[in-house]
């Protein structure tokens, strides 16, 4: 029994088909868990290493090697308030200290409530918007706290969801055709492609 | 003044609302270049590229046509692009990939055509959800247009493009830990030799990694010739180059301009530019290249803005992110914020980084909160100095990757250009800033 939800699982099938080696789709496997359960959960762990043909320890491994990947329990909403450089010279730790207290939670914290994690993020590469916010890595652009504060209440009662998907969602977008070809049907579609191309060329001469 | 007739080579579309789509994308021009190359042969192609001399624009400036040139002949072969940009302050790939990503997308086409490789990756950072979405999507409609697939545009050339995200990792911009990445593993660089992915990469094959930017270039070659973007620029900074400019700046921004003809004055001062500093402050210094970069005084704002240019002054223009600070800015703060975040992101591998980071962090951080002392100056430069022996520039090396040598950088300029600041702080027992 598939712990990822039929559609996940289906997902995942794709993507260990779509690389050379399964192990190559760790990262976005791992992130098809966060997005059915918010987190990295033990049950996910261990289909991710069913999937990858690795062992839960290889799967653990990578995934608390990487930032965005949470083992456990998040907000509904993450918060990133970036307070590097570029943030930095723009009230970064300011616009940080305001959102602890506009969310009632500390950096790497969840609110009471269990709506906000709140995390102190790392360059967002968004820096002409600074200071930087991110809600589920969704950029919000808020750069005043009194902005930031209209966003928070959006949030609260759920009118920004339709931007914002919940937590772990990556890429609302599916991939669509093309899946990977095997070398032999390669060799064999260049072949008929140049048949057909040398059939037109001696057509039109 | 500035000089701002170059043609916008990368950034042509980005203003207009809907660029990131591919009904846009062909009425501008779109995938015209690619149809030019596949008219050519694969070593035309390359040989354009070759001739624009164009330098990778990731960070290191390593001329890609020569990158291609050294991919070890194998009957598999990858070509990897790099869009994990992290470096703090860096901005210009997030641009291209989320306005527009079939730009992105026809220069892979073309990068994956002159190298004969039938299978490409593009590395998105996990934190540019937008961006993972438009990328996907181009890739979906490409592949609907017959720009991907088997037999492109009727050719008999043949490619997948597979879309890998990210999960946050600063290290991962290292080609070889972005190729661990991509394989399902920690971020970890890989030891050299092999230097180079070109010789052993994914999965111990060939691989050829090119930034984001880089491949962007490559259809407006094609189409207008190498020689063109050749003649744009001076010496070996050819082409115009993305600048993201930040900091104190009263317009930060993405700017294409062409290399070597503008300053450092002209980027932040020019009212088309960065338009001068917030409230007409003094400048104290800027980053010309990323925070990996030593940092430069007012004294070299009239820089040109080209790689040997400004390695001759013993920096680099790097990911060419400028960061700006003015009068009202803590330089102390400042760098301690930077080793804070390469103490985080230290994949901990070698002492020296994983360790030494946390010791300068932890010493610049009692240094801005007023637990400061004179001697930690010595002490700061001595650890510096472990990192990167000499405190040279380019720095030695005592690591695996040249994220250990980039940490003293912010440290050793800020003790270096403003010594009496320290001082300030240990005699006030508290940041004079604040």
């Amino acid at each position: 029994m598939s712990h990822l939800r039929v559609d996940l699982r289906q997902r995942a099938e794709e993507l260990v088909a779509l690389y050379p080696r399964a192990r190559s789709a760790m990262l976005p496997l791992l992130h098809l868990v966060q997005e059915q359960d918010g987190y990295v959960t033990e049950a996910g762990i261990a289909e991710v290493a069913a999937l990858t043909g690795t062992t839960t320890a290889d799967v653990r491994g990578t995934a608390s090697f990487y930032e965005m990947f949470h083992l456990e329990p998040v907000g509904k909403y993450v918060v990133s308030v970036c307070t590097n450089i570029a943030c930095l010279l723009s009230g970064g730790l300011e616009m940080l200290e305001h959102a602890s207290q506009a969310l009632g939670c500390t950096v790497g914290e969840t609110s009471e409530d269990g709506l906000f994690t709140l995390e102190e993020a790392e360059c967002l590469a968004d820096c002409d918007i600074a200071p930087c916010v991110q809600v589920n890595h969704r950029y919000v652009r808020t750069t005043t706290p009194e902005a930031f504060d209209q966003m928070v209440g959006e949030l609260r009662t759920g009118r920004r969801d339709h931007e914002i998907p919940s937590h772990g969602t990556l890429i609302r977008v599916r991939r669509a055709g093309g899946l990977r070809v095997t070398n032999a049907e390669v060799v064999e579609q260049r072949a008929s492609a140049k048949a057909e191309r040398d059939e037109r060329a001696k057509e039109s001469a | 003044m500035a000089v701002l007739d170059a043609p916008r080579i990368v950034t042509s579309r980005i203003a207009l609302e809907d660029s990131y789509t591919l009904a846009r994308y062909l009425e501008t021009g779109g995938y015209e270049g690619l149809r030019r190359a596949l008219s050519m042969y694969p070593e035309a192609v390359a040989r354009e590229v070759d001739e624009a001399s164009l330098l990778g624009r990731g960070g290191a400036g390593f001329p890609a046509g020569r990158k291609w040139s050294m991919m070890r002949r194998s009957p598999v072969s990858y070509l990897v692009v790099n869009g994990d940009e992290s470096e703090p302050a860096t901005f210009k790939d997030h641009l291209l990939i989320e306005r527009d990503p079939h730009q992105l997308l026809e220069g892979v086409i073309i990068a994956a055509y002159a190298l004969q490789v039938d299978l490409a990756f593009i590395y998105v950072r996990g934190e540019f959800a937008l961006g993972l979405e438009r990328m996907q999507q181009a890739v979906n409609d490409a592949y609907e247009h017959g720009a991907l697939g088997s037999g492109i545009f009727d050719s008999d050339y043949s490619l997948d493009v597979v879309i890998h995200p990210g999960a946050g990792a600063y290290i991962c911009g290292e080609e070889t830990a972005l190729i661990e990445g991509l394989e399902g593993k920690r971020g970890f660089p890989r030891i050299k030799p092999p230097f180079f992915p070109a010789a052993v990469g994914l999965y111990g094959e060939p691989t050829i990694v090119n930034n984001v930017e880089t491949m962007s270039n490559v259809p407006w070659i094609i189409l207008n010739g190498g020689a063109a973007f050749a003649a744009l620029g001076e010496g070996r900074s050819t082409g115009t180059r993305l600048f993201a400019l930040a900091g104190r700046v009263k317009q930060p921004g993405v700017y294409e301009i062409e290399m070597v003809k503008n300053t450092f004055r002209d980027l932040i001062y020019d009212p088309a530019l960065g338009g001068g500093i917030i409230g007409d402050k003094a400048i104290k210094a800027f980053i010309p290249g990323g925070v990996s970069a030593p940092w430069f005084g007012p004294d070299l704002l009239d820089l040109p803005l080209g790689q040997d240019e400004v390695a001759d002054k013993g920096s680099m223009l790097g990911s060419g992110s400028v960061v700006v600070f003015d009068e009202t800015s803590c330089v102390v703060r400042a760098a301690w914020r930077i080793t804070k975040f390469f103490a985080k992101e230290s994949c901990g591998q070698c002492t020296p980084c994983r360790e030494g980071s946390g010791w300068i962090e932890r010493a610049m951080y009692r240094m801005e909160h007023g637990g400061g002392r004179m001697e930690d100056l010595d002490l700061l430069l001595d650890l510096c100095d472990n990192l990167a022996p000499g405190l040279g520039w380019p720095p030695q090396q005592t690591t695996i990757c040249v994220l250990g040598s980039s940490i003293p950088s912010s440290v050793h300029s800020a003790i270096a250009m403003f010594r009496d600041e320290f001082a300030l702080h240990v005699r006030e027992g508290r940041c004079p800033f604040d």
